[in-house]
């Protein structure tokens, strides 16, 4: 019973910071998707960390080691991997999102190609990744409340609530709410996180030496990369893909424009890497659990930290984690939420009816929130894939959109709008296809060497995208030349 | 700074390639496995490589208010 009284009062404090997160401003578009541009550099950061740390890491990260062992590491990697190119990514694009006050991902791309077409491509693969990545977020919640309830709360039921309170505040206070709940989910799962990659090994094993120890000794090659499957050609495709796309999520996008100058983002590819290592807590979680709850199988894997948790602590500790979990649900949620509300209304709404008032664009964005989330809950309640598998479709998704993007920051842009849309579709089709056919380079090539056949299947995806966009842009470059160019401010 | 900057392709020559070299869970390092110990060195020093940049990079010189 304690332990369902703590989660529901962690909830219900993530309802009124949501909610208070408003005060005190008129809440126009530019307030609610981009906070007015004014966050600094620690708001920033927890945006940031908002979406790396969600219950993708919490069940997913734990789960992983659990079940894979050594494989898990990658998600180590590409984020600093990432953070470095953050360095010199992040500030043009915001410099540029200021200059035209552009408040989407989509917008970049139609004002950086001249192409309202271009803009409702990005905001489609945006919202067909969004809600993969947000029905994972209510998976999880459900998985998360239902366990620390002691089963006295259903998935079910933990997630409509769910919904209902980051829909209420979303609609009231946009990306501010996601900022000021970001604020006690850090401090709160960051707790967690190292009481517990601490604890759980000493109390088990003696310490973390004897625990690598038992596990090696009971499944021999569990802690490094095998030789065929997740091995170091799959290991390395796999960092480096990830690392492409990390800020190609129109949330995170959106977040780049919420700071206040860009030092902010060199300042935090400092501090982000450093931050990384709280996943080597939640590893550790997992490893614990492996002798301890042995036996998960399938899509369990990721209750391995609850079910170790329950089986360990007293029931005030399992809801102070429970709701940890809450929020590493909410927040991201929250921020999905904002993000898919701005798409459809300010990119495919507006793209329709370019004369609609800013007023109304902003007024259905907030109205849309309500409906996404229905949505989600509808596609969680029936859906039944692991949530590491989930991610990384959309992952593939929005990668795509890299080429494109790098190709757009550079001095003079060799890709016209017309390659950039052709790369961009070329690639999602093969992401689709590849994943409804299963195909991996494993079953396309079966006589090549090894490593080969490990690589990401991905990377077939984003070469035939890359390929594309240059071959059109060669192409229509020559066709439309002189074109004028669109005016520079 | 433009020397320095290229200090930011280590991480990734030492985390893609390092794994070639360190994929063996002995010697245990502070009782991690060795591909661990590997990684979680390199987090660390992907950070210490940024500050480096950042601190040499003239753009994040405080500005001169007039």
């Amino acid at each position: 019973m304690s332990a369902l009284v703590i989660i529901a009062a962690v909830t219900l404090l993530a309802l009124w910071l949501g909610i208070q997160a408003r005060r005190g401003r008129d809440m126009n578009l530019e307030q609610w998707t981009v906070g007015g541009r004014g966050f600094g550099t620690l708001l920033v950061f927890l945006l940031l960390a908002g979406e790396i740390y969600t219950t993708f890491t919490f069940l997913g990260g734990s789960g992983f080691a659990y079940g894979k062992g050594a494989p898990a590491f990658y998600i180590l990697c590409y984020g600093a991997l990432a953070y470095i190119i953050s360095y010199w990514l992040l500030p043009p694009i915001w410099r540029y999102a200021k200059t035209h006050r552009l408040i989407s991902q989509p917008d970049f791309f139609v004002r950086k190609y001249d192409s309202p077409t271009l803009g409702v491509i990005v905001a489609l693969v945006g919202i067909v990744a969004l809600i993969p990545y947000l029905v994972l977020q209510l998976k999880g919640l459900g998985i998360i409340v239902s366990t620390a309830s002691y089963g006295a709360i259903g998935s079910t039921a933990a997630i409509w609530m769910g919904v209902v309170v980051v829909t209420a505040y979303v609609m009231i206070s946009g990306v501010r709410a996601s900022a000021w709940t970001a604020v006690i989910k850090d401090v709160l799962i960051l707790a967690v996180v190292l009481f517990l990659g601490v604890y759980l090994p000493l109390h088990y094993y003696g310490g973390f030496g004897p625990m690598f120890q038992a596990i090696d000794a009971a499944k021999p090659g569990f802690l490094v990369l095998p030789e065929k499957g997740q091995s170091i050609a799959w290991f390395d495709s796999t960092v480096l893909l990830t690392a492409l796309g990390f800020f190609c999520w129109p949330h995170s996008f959106g977040s780049i424009y919420t700071a206040r100058d860009e030092r902010v983002f060199r300042r935090n590819a400092i501090i982000l890497p450093l931050y990384q290592l709280i996943l080597l807590f939640v590893f550790f979680v997992g490893f614990a659990a492996i002798l301890k709850t042995p036996g998960l199988k399938g899509p369990a894997i990721d209750l391995s930290l609850l079910k170790l948790s329950v089986a360990t602590f007293p029931p005030w500790l399992v809801g102070i984690i429970g709701g940890a979990g809450v929020l590493t649900a909410l927040v991201p949620g929250s921020m999905i939420l904002v993000t898919a509300g701005t798409l459809l209304a300010n990119n495919l709404y507006r793209a329709v009816q370019p004369g609609a008032a800013e007023a109304n664009v902003s007024l259905l964005a907030r109205l849309l929130v309500p409906v996404v989330a229905l949505v989600a809950v509808a596609f969680t309640l029936r859906g039944g894939e692991t949530i590491v598998a989930l991610l990384l479709m959309g992952y593939s998704f929005v990668t795509q959109l890299f080429p494109a993007l790098l190709a757009s920051l550079m001095e003079r842009n060799p890709v016209t709008r017309e390659g950039a849309i052709a790369g961009i579709l070329v690639g999602e089709a093969t992401v689709a296809l590849i994943s409804l056919s299963h195909v991996t380079f494993d079953t396309l090539f079966p006589m090549l060497p090894q490593w080969f056949r490990d690589l990401n299947v991905g990377i077939v995806a984003l070469a035939a995208n890359f390929v594309v966009m240059v071959l059109v842009s060669a192409v229509t470059q020559r066709a439309a030349a002189p074109r004028p160019a669109a005016p520079r401010q | 700074m433009t020397l320095i900057k290229w200090l930011a392709l280590l991480p990734f020559i030492g985390m893609l390639g390092g794994v070639f070299f360190v994929n063996q869970v002995t010697p245990y390092v502070l009782g991690l496995p060795l591909l661990l110990a590997w990684i979680v060195l390199w987090l660390l020093l992907t950070s210490a490589i940024m500050a480096v940049i950042y601190f040499t990079d003239p753009a994040n010189r405080p500005e001169r208010r007039p």
